[in-house]
C-alpha cells in the first residue's frame, strides 16, 4: 500500500527522518518494502525566466537568454512552441539530470545529464524543461501534461530549486500490511499507527458538512441480503456540477497511482485511499424509481460494468439494483447504465460494508477486480463506512461541486456492528504470555496511544477497543499490541524453565526411511525431489492407454496449468522426465531415486481422504542395463531382509523383453523395466533409460527384522555347476529346482551365461554357484550325493544336463 | 705334528682347486636359477664337494681327521659364499621387481562413488537432530487435508482474509492440498495432551509459480504446548536453533507479524551469517535474514483441540527449501525440483 509522506503529514506531525519512520513502522509490524523519492532522478533544476527569445531562421528553435537569479543568466536553445519572453520554466543547468524522452517528447527513455552544447551553431548552456522531462504529468502538476515547456506561475522566484515547487520532493512509502490489519489499508490508517509509534497526536480528517433541507424527492433503499451487506448508506447530492478536481486532489490520486476522472469520481477514489473505504457514485437520474435494492443476482441476470465488460451473474453474486435492474456489481464495480457523465446533475453516494468472502468469491469467479474489491476482500469495518460517507460529503462542499442534501438513508441490519467492543485483560496474564515484566504504566500508555480506552483496576485492564480494530479479541491480542510498541527487543531468550522433559527424535518408520536413503546414496544414486503433480500428457508420453488405472487420478480443481493438474499415482513419468531432462542437458549418465508419496483415490470424484502411499522409485540412464537396475532392487530387498521375485511382464512404456513385475511374499510390490525403443524414438533419446518403482508402504510392513544366527559349526561347501538347457528355461526356474532339491542349499547364484555354436542352437549354458550350509553334521562326501540329486531333479523337471 | 704334513699335497691341491672353481662359477651367477645351478655343482649330493668327500676312504686313516676338518671347512666356506651371494641376488631381484611394479600414484583411484541426498533431506535431518535434542518428536500428517485441519481449526474461517495469503489447490469442496504443515498441529493436539513437543516436516502446496515460489515445497513445523510457556521460551529455543544451524555467532530477532493461528505472531530473522550483520548481498544490506514465522499458539486453536487455558504454547514454521538455499547458497529454487545430476552431485556431504 502506497502512502505519500506529504499526505501522512495531514494527520500527524512527522518531524523525524524518513529512516526513523521506516524503522518505527517495521518495529510495530509494518514492513516498508520500498521508499521512493518522487524526484530521485531529477537534480539541478532551477526556476528560470526567459528574458530574450530570438527565433533561429529556418528552424523551430529559439535562442533564449534565461535569467536564473543569483546563478546567472544563460544562453539556451529551445525548440518548444510555447517559449516566449517573460515566461518562467524549469531550467536544467549543465550537470543537471532529467529524464530523456523519445522523439514524441512524451515517452521516458531513461535519465540524461545535461551538457553544454551547440545547436545550429548557437551555444546552449542548459535546457528548458517540459513536465515529462521532470517525470511529471498533468495530474501531478497542472500544466505538466503540455507537450512543450512546463510553465511555472509568474510569481515563482527565479533561481529557486524547482523540485519543492512542483512536488518532486515527496517520499512515497510502499508498506506491506498484514491480513489482520485492514484498518491500515489507508493513508489515515497508517498515519494512526505512525502517531502511536512516534507518540504524537493524531489529527482526524474533517467530516463536517451541512445537510441542506429541501423538497427532495424521497430515495428508497432496501437491503434484501443483510448477510452480504450488513450496512448501506446512501446520500443524495443535488445540483452537481461535474468538472475537474482541484490540483491537490489530482496530485494525491496520481501519487498513489490513480488517474483523475472528474470531481465526483475523484472524491470517491480520494476517500478510498484516505480511509480505505470503497465508495460508489450513481447518476441518480438513471436509477429507476429513485430506488436502490441490494439483493442476490438472479441466475442468468446480466450486467455491463463501467469498463464495458458484460457478466452473466448467478445467485451467489451480490448486485446493487434500481427499481428494475442491476446497476452495480456490489463492491467490485459500478454499472455502465448508471455511471457519472459530464451531464450528471444529481448523485447518490454509496458507502457500504459488504461481506468480504462474498466479494472475493464473486471477484474470482467473474475474474473482475478493482481497487474496491481488493479492499473489501481484505475487510472493511463499519467504523470507516460511516466516517467515509461523511468525509465524501465534506469534500463535495469543499470542492463546491454539489449541494449536500439531508436525504440520507442509513440501512443498518442485525449484521451491523455499531457498538465498541469492551473487554478485560490482566497485566499478569499479558506478562505471563510474554515472559517479561512490562510495567502496568507502560501498558496503559501504549494502549492509550493505540486509541484504546483504558481503565486499570489493580491487575485488570478494562478496555474499550477502537471500532476499527475488529481483529482484537482476546488477552493475547492485547499482549501483542503491548509488545509491538514496547519493543520485541525486550524479549530475551529463556529455555523452557517450566516445561516437562520429553524424549524426542525420529520414529522407527522415519529411521527406516532414512536408512533406505543412506543405502541408495551409498550405491551411488542421487536423491531427487519432483512435483507430486503432473500432466495427463506425461501419461501420454509413456503410452498409458485411455483406460489405464494410472489415469484414474485425483485432479486439482484449480491447477496453475494443465501441466501440474493431476496427483500422481505412479512416479514413472516423473522419473522419465528427470532422465530426459538430464540427457538433454548433456548429463549422459546418471542414477537417481526418489522416496515420495503417490495419491490413490478411493473413488472419483473424490469424497474421502485418498490413500497416500510412499513409493520408492529408481531411475538410471546411460551405460547401465537392466541388471544394474535389478541389482539395486536386490540390495533393497536385502536391506528389508526380504526376497523379491521377478516375473516377466510389460508396462505400456517398457521394452517387452526387458521388464518384470516385482513380487514379495507373492504380493505385487512394483515393477522394473527398460523404456521401450518406441518411446526412446519419440523422445529422441539414444541412451537406455531404466525405471523401477516399489510400493514402499507395502514393503515396510513386509520387512523382517534381522535375527542373529550363530555361525555354522561346520564349514560351508560350495560347488559350481555348468548346466546345459533349452534357451527358454529361466534362471529362476533353475534356481527354484536347486533350492527345493536339498535343504542344505542356502545360496544359489548364477554367475555365467553362454550361448553359441558350442552348446548348440536353441540351447544355452548357465553356470551356478551353490552354497551348502550344513546344520547338524559336516557334509564332506555328502555334497557329491546332493549335487547328484540336484542334477537328477534338473534333468527330470527341466531337461537340464551337466555340461562337461 | 703339523697337519699339513699329515695331509697330502694332492688333497690340498684338490681343495684349492675347488675354491678356485667356486670363485669362478660365482662370477657367472646373475639369477636365482644360475645360483642354484652353481650351488648344486658344488653342494648337492652329486656335487664336487661330496665327490671329494667320497674319496675319504682312499685317505690313510691317520690323515682322515685332519682331512675331514679341511673338507668340512671347505663345505662351510662354500655354503657361506653362496648364501651371501643369494642374499645379494635376492636383494637385487627385489629391487628389479619393485622397480617394474612402480605405479604412477597420481593416476585416478578406482571407486564406487557415493550418490548424494537431496538438500532438503540434509536440512530436515539437521533440523530434526537439533530439535530432537530438545525433546521434539517427529510427526508427519497427510498432504491431502480437509478444510478443517488446514484452515478452520487454525483459526482461519471461510471468510478470513488470511486464506488469500495462500492460494490453495482444491481437489474437492472439502479436500485440498495442504498449504502449511501447521495442519499437522491440530492432529497432534487432538490426540495427545500436553506436554507436547513435535516437529512436523513435509510437503505443502500453494498456487504460486515464479522465480522464488514453487507450487510444491517443504516446511517444518514445530509446536510446544505445556504449562507456563512464554514468548521468551520461543526466543530462547530459536536462538539455540539459529546457533546450531547457522553458526555460534548468529543471533535472532523477533518482529511483529500475523498468522491466524498464533497471537502474538512474529517473523524471525537471523543475523546474516555471511557478513556477520554488517550488510551484504545475501541479506540485501540489512544484516538480517528472514528465516521463519512463529508465535504463541492462538487460544482459539488450543480451545478447539480441547486444551485448557492452564496451558500455553508456541509454534514456528519454516520453509525447508529456503533454509537449504540460504545454507548452501543455492540461487534458484527450481534447481531443487529438476533432478539435474550436476546439481545433485554437489551435496555429497
Amino acid at each position: 500500500m502506497k502512502a505519500p509522506l506529504s499526505w501522512l503529514k495531514d494527520y500527524v506531525d512527522i518531524d523525524v527522518p524518513v529512516s526513523v519512520v521506516t524503522e518505527k513502522l517495521f518495529g510495530c509490524g509494518f514492513e516498508v518494502e520500498e521508499v521512493t523519492d518522487t524526484g530521485k532522478d531529477i537534480s539541478g533544476i532551477v526556476v528560470g525566466e526567459v528574458t530574450e527569445c530570438e527565433p533561429v531562421e529556418g528552424t523551430h528553435l529559439h535562442v533564449c537568454k534565461v535569467d536564473c537569479g543569483s546563478l546567472g543568466t544563460f544562453q539556451i536553445c529551445c525548440g518548444a512552441d510555447n517559449v516566449a519572453v517573460g515566461i518562467k520554466a524549469p531550467v536544467a543547468l549543465v550537470g543537471a539530470t532529467v529524464y530523456a524522452t523519445s522523439k514524441d517528447h512524451t515517452t521516458i527513455e531513461g535519465v540524461q545529464t545535461i551538457k553544454r552544447g551547440k545547436l545550429r551553431g548557437f551555444e546552449s548552456c542548459g535546457m528548458l524543461c517540459s513536465g515529462t522531462e521532470l517525470g511529471l504529468n498533468e495530474d501531478l502538476y497542472p500544466g505538466a501534461g503540455y507537450n512543450g515547456l512546463l510553465l511555472l506561475p509568474a510569481d515563482t522566484p527565479v533561481g529557486e530549486d524547482v523540485k519543492p515547487i512542483v512536488g518532486l520532493d515527496d517520499i512515497i512509502f510502499d508498506i506491506s500490511i498484514t491480513a489482520n490489519r485492514p484498518d491500515c489499508q489507508s493513508i489515515f490508517g497508517i498515519a494512526r499507527e505512525i502517531a502511536a509509534a512516534l507518540n504524537k497526536p493524531l489529527r482526524y480528517p474533517d467530516i463536517s458538512y451541512t445537510a441542506h433541507k429541501g423538497d427532495w424527492q424521497q430515495i428508497k433503499i432496501t437491503d434484501e441480503a443483510p448477510d452480504l451487506c450488513p450496512r448501506y448508506i446512501g446520500h443524495y447530492v443535488a445540483d452537481v456540477k461535474i468538472g475537474q478536481s482541484p490540483a491537490w486532489i489530482k496530485r494525491r490520486l496520481a501519487l498513489c497511482g490513480i488517474r483523475s476522472i472528474s470531481n465526483i469520481v475523484d472524491i470517491t477514489n480520494f476517500v478510498l485511499l484516505e480511509l480505505g473505504q470503497p465508495m460508489h457514485s450513481f447518476d441518480l437520474s438513471t436509477l429507476e424509481g429513485r430506488e436502490i435494492v441490494i439483493r442476490r443476482a438472479k441466475d442468468g441476470e446480466k450486467i455491463v460494468t463501467l469498463d464495458g465488460n458484460e457478466f452473466t451473474l448467478c445467485h451467489d453474486n451480490l448486485v446493487i439494483c434500481d427499481g428494475e435492474k442491476p446497476c452495480a456489481l456490489a463492491g467490485i464495480m459500478g454499472g455502465l447504465n448508471s455511471e457519472i457523465k459530464d451531464t450528471t446533475n444529481e448523485v447518490l453516494f454509496e458507502t457500504a460494508k459488504f461481506a468480504r468472502d462474498n466479494i472475493r468469491k464473486t471477484s474470482r469467479s467473474l475474474g473482475q477486480h478493482s481497487d474496491s474489491s481488493a479492499l473489501y476482500e481484505k475487510g472493511v469495518y463499519e467504523y470507516t463506512t460511516e466516517m467515509a460517507s461523511k468525509r465524501s460529503l465534506h469534500l463535495v462542499e469543499q470542492l463546491g461541486c454539489g449541494t449536500v442534501t439531508d436525504m440520507r438513508v442509513d440501512v443498518t441490519t442485525p449484521y451491523s456492528r455499531l457498538e465498541s467492543k469492551t473487554m478485560t485483560a490482566s497485566i499478569s496474564g499479558i506478562n505471563a504470555l510474554l515472559g517479561i515484566e512490562v510495567p502496568a504504566e507502560a501498558m496503559e500508555d501504549i494502549l492509550t496511544r493505540l486509541c484504546f480506552k483504558v481503565e486499570r483496576d489493580g491487575d485488570i485492564l478494562n478496555l474499550t477497543v477502537p471500532r476499527y480494530r475488529e481483529d482484537i479479541d482476546l488477552e493475547p491480542d492485547i499482549a501483542e499490541e503491548v509488545i509491538r510498541l514496547y519493543g520485541y527487543d525486550h524479549i530475551t531468550g529463556t529455555f523452557l524453565p517450566t516445561a516437562t522433559i520429553t524424549n524426542g527424535g525420529f520414529t522407527d518408520e522415519q529411521k527406516a526411511k532414512n536408512r533406505m536413503k543412506t543405502i541408495l546414496v551409498g550405491h551411488g544414486l542421487y536423491e531427487v525431489t519432483t512435483y507430486s503433480f503432473y500432466s495427463p500428457k506425461d501419461l501420454d508420453m509413456l503410452h498409458y492407454p485411455a483406460d489405464a488405472p494410472e489415469r484414474q487420478a485425483i485432479r486439482i480443481i484449480n491447477p496453475i496449468s494443465e501441466d501440474l493438474s493431476i496427483m500422481r499415482k505412479t512416479m514413472a513419468p516423473s522419473m522419465v522426465n528427470v532422465a530426459v531432462r538430464n540427457l538433454r542437458r548433456g548429463n549422459m549418465q546418471g542414477r537417481v531415486f526418489e522416496l515420495a508419496r503417490v495419491y490413490i483415490p478411493k473413488e472419483l470424484p473424490i469424497k474421502d481422504y485418498p490413500g497416500e502411499r510412499d513409493h520408492l522409485s529408481l531411475c538410471q540412464w546411460g551405460p547401465f542395463g537392466f541388471f544394474e537396475l535389478k541389482g539395486i532392487c536386490e540390495d533393497i530387498a536385502d536391506a528389508l531382509n526380504v526376497r523379491f521375485d521377478y516375473k516377466p511382464s510389460e508396462k505400456p512404456f517398457t521394452h517387452p523383453g526387458k521388464s518384470a513385475d516385482i513380487f514379495c511374499n507373492d504380493t505385487l510390490v512394483g515393477y522394473i523395466g527398460m523404456i521401450s525403443p518406441t518411446i526412446m524414438d519419440e523422445l529422441t533419446i539414444d541412451r537406455e533409460i531404466g525405471i523401477a518403482e516399489l510400493d514402499y508402504t507395502a514393503l515396510k510392513d513386509m520387512a523382517k527384522p534381522f535375527v542373529y544366527k550363530p555361525l555354522p559349526k561346520f564349514p560351508v561347501i560350495t560347488r559350481d555347476l555348468a548346466l546345459l538347457c533349452a534357451k527358454s528355461v529361466t534362471c529362476a526356474e533353475v534356481e527354484d529346482v536347486i533350492r527345493t532339491s536339498c535343504k542344505y542349499v542356502t545360496d544359489v547364484k548364477m554367475f555365467d551365461l553362454y550361448e553359441g555354436i558350442q552348446v548348440g542352437i536353441g540351447k544355452k549354458s548357465m553356470a551356478f554357484n551353490i552354497t551348502f550350509t550344513p546344520t547338524d553334521k559336516a557334509l564332506d562326501d555328502d555334497a557329491d550325493r546332493m549335487v547328484k540329486r540336484i542334477l537328477n531333479n534338473l534333468k527330470q523337471k527341466l531337461d537340464i544336463d551337466l555340461r562337461y | 705334528m703339523d697337519e699339513k704334513e699329515v695331509v697330502s699335497q694332492d688333497t690340498l691341491k684338490d681343495i684349492e682347486e675347488i675354491d678356485k672353481q667356486v670363485e669362478e662359477s660365482v662370477q657367472g651367477v646373475d639369477s636365482t636359477r644360475s645360483l642354484n645351478e652353481a650351488r648344486n655343482r658344488f653342494l648337492s649330493k652329486a656335487g664336487a664337494i661330496s665327490a671329494l668327500m667320497k674319496n675319504m676312504r682312499n685317505i690313510p686313516p691317520e690323515q682322515r681327521p685332519s682331512v675331514g676338518k679341511l673338507f668340512n671347512a671347505l663345505r662351510e666356506r662354500t655354503e657361506a659364499r653362496f648364501k651371501a651371494l643369494e642374499e645379494i641376488l635376492k636383494n637385487s631381484e627385489l629391487q628389479k621387481k619393485l622397480e617394474a611394479e612402480k605405479l604412477d600414484v597420481t593416476m585416478p583411484g578406482i571407486s564406487a562413488p557415493w550418490g548424494a541426498y537431496h538438500p532438503n533431506t540434509l536440512v530436515v535431518n539437521d533440523l530434526v537432530s537439533i530439535f530432537s535434542g530438545m525433546g521434539f518428536e517427529v510427526f508427519e500428517g497427510p498432504e491431502i487435508e480437509n478444510d478443517y485441519y488446514n484452515f478452520t481449526a487454525l483459526n482461519t474461517p471461510a471468510d478470513h482474509p488470511a486464506r488469500d495469503m495462500q492460494d490453495t489447490f482444491y481437489i474437492s469442496d472439502e479436500l485440498l492440498l495442504r498449504t502449511q504443515t501447521s495442519a499437522g498441529q491440530i492432529r497432534v493436539m487432538e490426540n495427545k495432551k500436553p506436554p507436547i513437543k513435535i516437529l512436523s516436516p513435509g510437503k505443502v502446496y500453494r498456487s504460486d509459480d515464479d522465480a522464488t515460489h514453487s507450487p510444491m515445497f517443504s516446511q517444518m513445523e514445530g509446536l510446544v504446548v505445556d504449562r507456563g510457556i512464554t514468548l521468551c521460551d520461543l526466543k530462547g529455543m530459536l536462538d539455540e536453533f539459529a546457533r546450531k544451524m547457522f553458526g555460534p555467532e548468529v543471533k535472532t530477532r523477533l518482529r511483529p507479524s500475523y498468522f491466524p493461528f498464533t497471537e502474538p505472531s512474529v517473523e524471525v530473522d537471523v543475523s546474516c551469517f555471511a557478513c556477520g550483520g554488517k550488510g551484504c548481498r545475501l541479506c540485501k544490506g540489512t544484516g538480517w535474514i528472514e528465516v521463519l514465522g512463529a508465535g504463541m499458539v492462538n487460544r482459539h486453536v488450543l480451545e478447539g483441540c480441547g486444551i485448557g487455558d492452564e496451558y500455553t504454547g508456541f509454534a514456528f514454521g519454516m520453509g525447508i527449501e529456503r533454509i537449504a538455499m540460504l545454507k548452501y547458497g543455492i540461487n534458484n529454487m527450481k534447481l531443487l525440483f529438476e533432478g539435474d545430476t550436476r546439481f545433485s552431485k554437489q551435496f555429497k556431504g
